[in-house]
């Protein structure tokens, strides 16, 4: 077969969703990439790697090949037996797989949960609360000339966004860096610290008192401390002088607030502060999303069941409650009898209590590569990767729809996360009949 | 042995993005995550030299991994251990009614952990994990 070149493809790796990639295909293999950063490389070069292309299934103590048929009729007749099944992930996968998921868990009357649960879960709670002034990154890359990453480091987990879409981006009124501010505010100074104009670095699990000081400064409050968080009352004011002298602002921040100390209170705390300063200025706020397709996972099922994550479908309707229908509530409380994993490895990334009540209940996984989640499965269901070989539309982390590309074909014997699980909704279906 | 409080972020690293995408049973996916970012003078304080192994504590959990050097700046009293299934052994399910657990910011103590290896993903799975399943379902 000749070699191929494929222009504008969109990444599968972070929210980021560059588009921009130019990939070069050899007899039906990747064998270059170009203008990718070092992740979605590493992805695109290596998505043969430690693949699964055989259903597995728990044969006494170890797992032994099978057939789709098999591992999805042993998969349904688990989960329809379950009072409480737990369907968690789908941040790698597509919107169309994440539709049916939600069906599945409809169906079988489960828990319906997404990585957003240990991500950006805190991001949600807090937006209910306070709501949020948002725009898409072309906006912020044509237009903002101030930008602040809180809590987040865009040259480790996010290589491109600063390039493609903020500071170092070139937009149409704001032409290059130096038409731009940038202020990083962290507990470590970061790679992307290094580069700011103004870096701010604070005590760990104090986000919360320095974003409260910094709105008060905003609205011209008089603070009475002299040190807020490990910084000065001056450089704060000073901060907030900046803040409502530019023309259009955008904070970005990561799970430096999500995960420490606060949690969606941080969050309450950053979108008060964007509230105010619109008062000021124009300011917008985004959160970094990390996973490729999580934005879509929370998208998707709030169309189909008015909840972002975290959905509870026990009692025969949706219902929501954060804390307590979450999956690292529900699996350290030793609750759900049996779990479906799609495109997430939970083991490896779930505190240890979490994990260890998933390897004690039923548990299979969809997924295209050995993770220590399969590792710990009774039934594997491997898949093909989305993006790369098979089609599926992704939402970026501003919201905007978009619509990845086949490449190559998938390995012979393996199927796609859409066709495993429309094969397992029918099976459930016909199995409570 | 001197032992040292020390608070334990965990996060994101490029290296951990990037060499999860060769496979998480790879060397080089384990390099990248079974590792722990020291301050200079922490690691001097617990008699170690970079590259030893540090075993770090938390009311959670407990777990060894190489120490390394700070590959950004880090304040002292502060370590950094990649995402992966080392991080999660020393964090916590208490997600304080948000279903986010703690990954930042978890009190912890640090020592030297010199004549104990690095579990690998197979064998930290075997010590972690009882394969006992439960009969009810």
């Amino acid at each position: 077969m000749s070699q191929e070149i494929i222009s504008n493809v969109i990444c599968t790796v972070c929210g980021c969703s560059c588009d921009h990639l130019q990939v070069t295909i050899n007899n039906d293999k990747i064998v270059k990439v170009k203008n990718a950063c070092a992740m979605s490389s590493g992805k695109m070069l290596g998505y043969r790697n430690e693949r699964i292309t055989q259903p597995m299934m728990k044969k006494g103590r170890t797992l032994k090949p099978t057939t789709y048929e098999r591992a999805i009729d042993a998969t349904a007749k688990i989960i329809t037996k379950s009072s409480s099944p737990l369907f968690y992930g789908w941040s790698l996968t597509s919107n169309e797989a994440i539709e049916i998921g939600v069906d599945l868990a409809e169906e079988t009357g489960g828990f319906f949960d997404n990585t957003t649960s240990i991500c950006h879960g805190p991001t949600i709670l807090g937006v209910h609360e306070i709501g949020e002034s948002s725009c898409t990154l072309g906006e912020i890359r044509h237009r903002a000339d101030l930008v602040i990453y809180w809590g987040s480091n865009p040259v480790h987990a996010h290589p491109l966004h600063m390039s493609r879409y903020t500071v170092m981006s070139k937009g149409r009124f704001r032409k290059s860096r130096a038409d731009r501010k940038l202020v990083v505010i962290d507990v470590r100074k970061t790679d992307t610290a290094k580069l700011a104009d103004v870096f701010i670095q604070i005590e760990p699990n104090s986000d919360y008192e320095l974003m409260s000081a910094l709105r008060a400064a905003v609205r011209g409050d008089e603070i009475e401390q002299e040190i807020v968080s490990g910084v000065p009352i001056d450089k704060i004011e000073e901060l907030a002088e900046m803040l409502i002298n530019c023309e259009f602002g955008a904070l970005f921040f990561g799970l430096g607030l999500t995960m420490s100390s606060g949690k969606n209170k941080n969050i309450e705390a950053a979108l008060s502060l964007v509230k105010e300063l619109n008062s000021k200025t124009k300011f917008v706020i985004m959160p970094m999303r990390g996973h490729f397709n999580v934005n879509g996972a929370n998208n998707v099922t709030t169309w189909l069941t008015g909840y972002p994550y975290a959905v509870d479908f026990t009692q025969g309707f949706p219902r929501y409650n954060p804390g307590e229908t979450s999956a690292v509530d529900l699996l350290a409380r030793g609750e759900c009898d049996s779990a479906l994993i799609v495109a997430s490895d939970p083991i490896s990334n779930f505190p240890h209590q979490a994990a260890k009540h998933l390897t004690s209940i039923p548990l299979m996984t969809i997924d295209p590569h050995i993770t220590p989640t399969t590792m710990c499965s009774d039934i594997i269901l491997p898949s093909a990767h989305v993006g790369i070989e098979t089609t599926g539309s992704t939402y970026r982390m501003d919201g905007v729809v978009l619509e990845t590309r086949k490449l190559v074909d998938p390995p012979k014997t393996v199927k796609t996360d859409v066709e495993i699980l429309s094969a397992l909704l029918k099976r459930v279906k016909s199995l409570k009949r | 042995m001197k032992k040292i409080q020390v608070t334990l972020l965990s996060g994101r690293s490029l290296s951990q993005g990037r060499e999860k995408e060769q496979g998480k049973l790879s060397e080089s996916y384990f390099k990248s995550v079974a590792c722990c970012e020291i301050n200079g003078e922490d690691i001097e304080e617990i008699g170690l030299d970079y590259g030893e192994n540090v075993r770090i504590s938390t009311k959670y959990g407990t777990v060894v991994v190489k120490s390394i050097a700070t590959k950004q700046t880090l304040e002292r009293g502060i370590i950094f251990v990649p995402y992966g299934l080392w991080a999660a052994q020393v964090s916590g399910s208490e997600t304080d009614g948000t279903g986010m657990p703690s990954y930042k910011g978890i009190s912890s103590t640090l020592e030297s952990a010199k004549k104990e290896k690095v579990l690998t993903v197979d064998q930290l799975i075997k010590k972690s994990f009882s394969r006992k399943k439960s009969k009810k379902r």
